[in-house]
């Protein structure tokens, strides 16, 4: 992994801001709406503001490998204080500003952080409760000084007294020379779903080189803009709006409020996007609403040239023939519909568009990108700093995360695990030698638990699962159920799906209704029901759910990896799955195990030939009473489509 | 009990000035009816003051005795140390009195900024003809007001609606957007009319944090009407009790609980 560096290359992000500020003094490099106007920065103004909070910090008594702690919503201020921290050989350690107060402490304590700036008083509060437990926390220091005014200051001090303080010029500068390619730029704490969170080191060459390739490869420029609105501890937001954001020198704009996203976003008009999947659902299902409402010609108008633009809009964008007649109504469409549209949506100005972070429905990926939005998708984690994959443009489709990214090498796994090397693999986790053993060879290759594989006409990278979740059935073949359940899932009728087939010679599954989406549907087809359960085993709903399970088989079978994980036979839940019994995790994950074993009578008999069962379950009502119900569920063969190989023969 | 007239110090730190605003035995009748009855209290400056009482007590009469609405039959209200003579609501604003009202009264077609805006009318002296022009000082002056406005929208934390018609909002942010108003008046001293009537639970935790910052930041003297007593308790450095048009307690939250006129009026006994 060696990378060459001319000696004149920056080695540091505070490199990198003395490069911008030489190249492009006078070009905004940060915006933020305040009093309802955008107030903005440019690169030599946001340089005096990062070197008064440097001189702060020394005066402070910052020292050189401080960790420092910078909690709270997207501001250029803390952006600011993260690379300040730098200049003065600090490691800025970004944290989530919605954590608990204890999730904070335990990060405080973990990197023995001696500084914490905040942004307001609910942060300061936070940190207060849990002071105690924080030896090593010297001094906070706050933005927004609001209900601050009675606090205890002795050891609290506005952003703007430090900025104000002033302090050794030359040691700055001393210490702001002396950072290299191997010095730490970063430490960001995993999420932590299993057990503590772990600090992940970034040195100046994972963010460095990560940036170049990633803002090479889809040709970033200084002009482009961007909204900094993910969290900040999150590696993404580093990447974009700090690591990105120094090397190519674009503006980073931060929203007035978190509530105040989506008008900033019209505002701005971003350039460069970057959105998990479930904003683009939330503004899609927003669309479709305000839709219907709409009047008669307006909904036919908007009607007719979606289907134009979802016939037309994909070839036109991977830049694909597309014939004059197509290519007229595609601009008519634009003039009337698809225009105006994207403006209201903030995303007319749209370059480069990207979502990751979990499975994106293929409809709703597909409605942006008719519309002519360049939505990809890429494939990374924290460990990498960010980029594994990554879509270049005109291969762009729902169900692949897109090829290793620039210098990065993959390796798939016997067990189909997915590995990759690269120049942006993390140094390790801090104070924890075992698990970076455990997750990082002696040379260099990750783990990144996800099993997958790439597909030989297209060097894509496909994810499955999470390699742990990915079984063998009986007959050898891979069986990988969320692959399954997501495909069902993405159907607004079906709420949850479970497939169960490991060492078993065919898949089946259960499936969880959308009441919302599905009592809906009957309304509008007169279809009477009194329960959730009844409404479960309509038969009318079944065959919609039937429809739905057969289209399913039909593209699993296109598969020739998972052609044998096709639902041969399922039934429909009479209660949600839910956290309260035990179901679900919290934050909504099907709990196999469990859910497996409760409704152990179900499954034997989706496997044996019956057509009809009777059960009891127990439930907890939301206020902890337990109670039964009782119903008789239907259980229903599905269709199964022929796979390539049977075709074939 | 605290010698009430005198400045004092808070439990929390804050400074409690001179007396504001003196009411003298003032009587309230409506035709036959005895609204208020006697009653005299002062306002300190910088204090949060609460007036409770049970329904019909006279609390919002007194409210409106002091922004103007109504002028006592007996009695003097003195104001800054100077007697003040009946007056119209629009010459006690003048004053620096600003109030928001038990049932929102804000323009339901106008968006919030605008709303917020008509809270500034007493800081605005350019020329009618001048504002026709857009010239010179009136568009001075809309910038300078524009600023103090967009203050109280990021103080009430209400960005994200400053452009929404009023009539599109929920209740609580109503409310909000009312305080807002009231607040854009840079007023000396605020009346809140039940700031937290018909809110759930959260709403009420927001509305109580803006109000104890606005006090807090802007050192503004409230006086409110609350019905929820936990809410009063937990807000007001004075309370005053008033049951059927009479003052029946008077002084610091705890000394109010522990009344035990209050309490009859509360827990409720027979009345001859």
């Amino acid at each position: 992994m060696t990378t060459d560096v001319s000696r004149d290359a920056p080695q540091s992000v505070p490199a990198l801001l003395a490069r911008n500020v030489a190249r492009f003094p006078d070009k905004p490099a940060f915006r933020e709406k305040e009093f309802g106007i955008w107030q903005s920065w440019t690169w030599a103004e946001t340089e005096k503001e990062i070197d008064a909070f440097a001189l702060g910090l020394l005066t402070l008594g910052a020292s050189e490998g401080d960790h420092i702690a910078i909690v709270g919503r997207n501001r250029p201020a803390l952006y600011w204080a993260m690379v300040a921290a730098q200049k003065v050989g600090c490691i800025p350690v970004p944290l989530y500003q919605d954590a608990a107060a204890e999730e904070i402490a335990y990060a405080l304590n973990h990197c023995g952080a001696r500084y914490a700036v905040v942004g307001d008083q609910e942060q300061v509060d936070k940190i207060a409760d849990v002071r105690a437990d924080v030896e090593a926390l010297e001094h906070v220091i706050y933005l927004d000084g609001r209900g601050l005014r009675k606090y205890d200051h002795s050891h609290m001090t506005s952003y703007a007294e430090i900025a104000a303080k002033g302090g050794d010029r030359a040691e700055m500068e001393r210490r702001t020379n002396a950072l290299t390619y191997d010095h730490t730029s970063v430490m960001l704490y995993t999420s932590g779903t299993t057990g503590r969170p772990k600090g992940v080191v970034l040195s100046n060459r994972n963010v460095i080189e990560t940036a170049k390739n990633s803002s090479q490869f889809d040709h970033l420029l200084p002009e482009d803009e961007v909204l900094a609105y993910l969290p900040m501890a999150w590696v993404g937001d580093f990447i974009f709006s700090v690591g990105q954001a120094m090397w190519t020198g674009f503006c980073v704009n931060c929203p007035e409020s978190e509530h105040t996203m989506l008008t900033d976003l019209r505002e701005i008009g971003p350039t460069y996007f970057f959105a998990p999947p479930r904003v683009f659902e939330n503004q899609l299902t927003s669309v479709m609403i305000r839709m219907e409402d709409a009047g008669r010609f307006k909904k036919w108008l908007f009607d007719h040239f979606m289907n134009v633009a979802r016939r037309v809009g994909p070839a036109m964008l991977d830049g694909k023939p597309v014939s004059f007649g197509d290519k007229l109504s595609y601009a008519i469409g634009n003039t009337l519909v698809y225009g105006p549209l994207k403006n209201t949506l903030g995303l007319s100005r749209i370059r480069i568009g990207y979502t990751a972070g979990e499975a994106i429905g293929p409809e709703i990926f597909d409605f942006y990108r008719a519309l002519g939005i360049n939505l990809k998708q890429l494939y990374g984690q924290t460990e990498a700093t960010v980029y594994i994959t990554q879509q270049p443009d005109g291969e762009v489709r729902s169900d692949t995360v897109g090829v290793p990214s620039p210098g990065v090498e993959l390796r798939i796994a016997d067990n189909g695990e997915v590995f990759y090397r690269s120049p942006g693999v993390f140094v390790e986790y801090y104070k924890n030698p075992e698990s970076t053993a455990s997750t990082k060879d002696a040379e260099g290759w990750v783990a990144t638990g996800d099993a997958g594989f790439i597909e030989e006409s297209t060097g894509h990278l496909r994810i499955i699962d999470r390699a742990k979740d990915v079984g063998k059935m009986a007959d050898g073949s891979l069986f990988a159920p969320k692959y399954v359940e997501n495909k069902l899932k993405f159907y607004p009728n079906i709420l949850e799906a479970v497939v169960f087939g490991a060492d078993r010679d065919r898949c089946c599954a259960f499936i969880n209704i959308d009441l919302t989406a599905v009592g809906n549907w009957a309304e509008r087809n007169n279809i009477a029901y009194s329960s959730y359960q009844e409404l479960s085993q309509h038969p009318r709903v079944l065959e919609m759910i039937d429809g739905h399970v057969a289209e399913v088989n039909a593209s699993v079978a296109q598969d020739e990896m998972l052609a044998g994980c096709q639902i041969h036979r399922f039934l429909v839940l009479h209660k949600e799955l839910d956290a309260d019994d035990g179901e679900m995790t919290r934050t909504r994950k099907v709990r196999r195990a469990v859910v497996g074993e409760k409704f152990d009578d179900l499954v034997t008999a989706l496997y044996s030939d019956v057509s009809e069962i009777y059960t009891e379950t127990e439930v907890t009502y939301e206020d902890g009473r337990k109670g039964k119900i009782k119903a008789t569920l239907n259980i229903r063969d599905a269709i199964v489509a022929p796979t390539m190989k049977v075709a074939a023969e | 009990m605290k010698d009430m007239l005198t400045p004092y110090v808070t439990d929390d730190g804050r400074q409690i000035g001179e007396t504001l605003m003196d009411m003298r035995n003032i009587t309230l009748r409506f035709g036959g009816v005895e609204a208020i009855k006697d009653i005299s209290f002062n306002i300190q400056e910088g204090e949060i003051r609460a007036i409770i009482g049970p329904n019909g007590a006279g609390k919002s009469s007194m409210l409106n005795v002091i922004s103007g609405f109504y002028n006592p039959q007996e009695g003097e209200v003195w104001f800054r140390g100077k007697k003040r003579p009946p007056m119209k609501p629009f010459q006690v604003a003048r004053l620096g009195i600003a109030r928001t009202f038990q049932n929102i009264a804000l323009f339901e077609g106008m968006s919030v900024l605008d709303n917020v805006m008509t809270g500034r009318l007493n800081h605005m002296n350019a020329s009618m003809f001048s504002q026709a022009l857009w010239k010179g000082r009136a568009e001075r002056e809309e910038t300078e007001n524009r600023e103090a406005v967009e203050r109280v929208i990021d103080f009430l934390e209400i960005q994200a609606i400053r452009k929404t018609p009023v009539g599109r909002l929920p209740y609580g942010l109503k409310k909000r957007v009312e305080l807002a108003r009231a607040l854009a008046a840079e007023p000396k001293l605020l009346l809140l009319d039940e700031p937290m009537a018909g809110m759930n639970v959260e709403e009420k935790e927001d509305m109580s944090r803006f109000i104890l910052d606005v006090n807090d930041e802007f050192g503004t003297t409230i006086a409110l009407i609350e019905h929820d007593m936990g809410v009063v308790m937990d807000l007001s450095d004075r309370v005053i009790v008033m049951d059927y048009g009479r003052k029946i307690g008077d002084g610091t939250p705890h000394e109010v609980r522990n009344n035990q006129e209050v309490i009859d009026a509360y827990l409720g006994v027979s009345h001859d």
